[in-house]
């Protein structure tokens, strides 16, 4: 267990807070905090890869005379791309977002969807 | 409203220059310490965002017009893919850098410069293009006064 | 920061859920510095702190809605399953590597050889950068065109509406 326990906390914690992130996503109605929770879904992938990249006594992966364990550079290049790439795609969300409010004037999604229903219903009867 | 920002105003005017010396400091040093094309490319367009949300979008579309971001945003792309193509031209693989200069060290050199380079140009137009076309938004040009308006909303509910 | 996440789960004024994720972001960066990742918590200190926040601030400015529609109650239904997921991952994670094992099999296939040869073959003492740049060049280049599209597709869905209001604006002007 002492094996277990203070090894694997850096995935649990990713887990944690992957799932609160999940959370928000399902079961929150507004679309800006469905976006945030994404948010939080997205660092907490971030959080597991850096943590599998660190090496014990390892020092950042920058070269330097005397230094002989680096921790591994490959999680940081992905990482570090995917956080920029990350916000563009937020902001393209957002986005999307702003335009779901002119057209329909709200950003809950219940009442977007009883909009929809609404509208299918009129040309139903029409 | 103007005596209430002019505190933002002489601070923001004091640290942008800084930010804006601090992300081109990141861009060429990147090969070095902790930096590159992407971070500087955020830390420039943050710069710029900061100027646009304290002396108002429509002065710092006098400093950078739309067309001049998007015009970034692209030839960031074409410089990137370009590289990758001189080089191809030189006698190697797309994006080999090896062969662009006298000695192999030198030309990958060169080749990461000019990568970086291609990437912040990118990032910084892509972050500005964003904000300028969120700022464009009927009844989004005043951001700031938005943002001081919403505590007041949420007192009244 | 598992604090600030459950924090911006509860509340309903999206002003504050969003100053929370700036902060989410800043503890996540620190976080990095302790794993040794510079690069990446200079990032993310730039970016989730600085740009995505007035980017949110600015759709909240947009959509003019202050707070968020009270849903009284919990749902049982996501919240189950959320556990349930929770619950199988953290068994999968008991075969995982231990934190900072140097022998896991992430070290072992190609880190090394960026770490022992890229001040021979590329040059700059940051390995970082060097794997970004020319050992992945292909993956940078596809993920600043991922960047330029997105821009692009922001222009697309909320730029254009507003030049034909512009040219409204000035024949109305003209008139």
């Amino acid at each position: 267990m002492s094996d277990v326990f203070p090894g694997l906390l850096n995935y649990w914690i990713a887990i944690v807070l992957m799932m609160v992130g999940f959370y928000i996503v399902i079961a929150q109605g507004n679309l800006i905090k469905k976006i945030v929770g994404l948010n939080i879904f997205q660092v907490a992938v971030f959080v597991f890869y850096i943590s599998m990249g660190k090496v014990k006594g390892g020092t950042a992966p920058i070269l330097g005379e005397g230094i002989d364990v680096y921790s591994n550079p490959l999680p940081h290049f992905l990482i570090l791309t995917a956080i920029v790439v990350g916000v563009a795609t937020t902001s393209l969300a957002l986005a999307l977002i702003v335009r779901i409010n002119t057209s329909f004037g709200t950003i809950e999604e219940d009442e977007i969807l009883e909009l929809e229903h609404a509208d299918d219903a009129k040309e139903e009867t029409s | 409203m103007m005596h209430q920002k002019s505190v933002l105003r002489v601070v923001s005017k004091l640290l942008i220059p800084p930010i804006l010396l601090f992300a081109l400091y990141v861009q060429f040093h990147g090969d070095f310490g902790p930096g590159g094309g992407f971070q500087a490319g955020v830390i420039f367009a943050a710069g710029f965002i900061l100027y646009a949300l304290i002396f108002g979008v429509a002065s710092a579309r006098r400093v950078i017009p739309a067309a001049a971001t998007r015009a970034l945003l692209s030839l960031g792309v074409l410089l990137y893919a370009g590289t990758g193509v001189a080089s191809m031209l030189m006698g190697a693989e797309f994006l080999n850098y090896s062969v662009l200069a006298a000695t192999p060290l030198a030309g990958q050199h060169l080749g990461i410069l000019l990568v970086e380079l291609g990437v912040g140009m990118t990032v910084t137009g892509a972050m500005v293009t964003i904000f300028y076309t969120f700022a464009a938004q009927p009844g989004g040009d005043e951001l700031p006064r938005n943002k001081q308006n919403n505590p007041d909303e949420g007192a009244k509910t | 920061m598992a604090v600030t996440a459950v924090f911006m789960l509860w509340l309903r004024d999206l002003v504050a859920v969003i100053m929370l994720s700036g902060i989410y972001s800043l503890f996540a960066a620190m976080i990095y510095v302790v794993m040794d990742a510079v690069d990446v918590a200079f990032t993310e200190a730039a970016v989730g702190a600085g740009v995505a926040t007035v980017l949110m601030l600015g759709t909240l400015a947009l959509t003019r809605q202050g707070t968020e529609k009270v849903h009284k109650t919990i749902s049982w239904g996501p919240l189950s399953l959320v556990l349930v997921t929770g619950a199988v991952l953290i068994y999968g994670t008991l075969d995982m590597p231990r934190y900072g094992d140097p022998n896991a099999p992430v070290h072992s296939h190609v880190a090394p050889r960026y770490i022992e040869r890229s001040a021979s073959e590329v040059g700059p003492p940051n390995i970082v950068t060097s794997v970004l740049a020319s050992y992945r060049g292909y993956d940078t280049l596809g993920e600043t065109a991922v960047v330029f599209t997105a821009a692009i597709g922001v222009l697309v869905i909320l730029g254009r509406r507003n030049r034909r209001q512009r040219k409204k604006a000035k024949r109305e002007d003209a008139t």
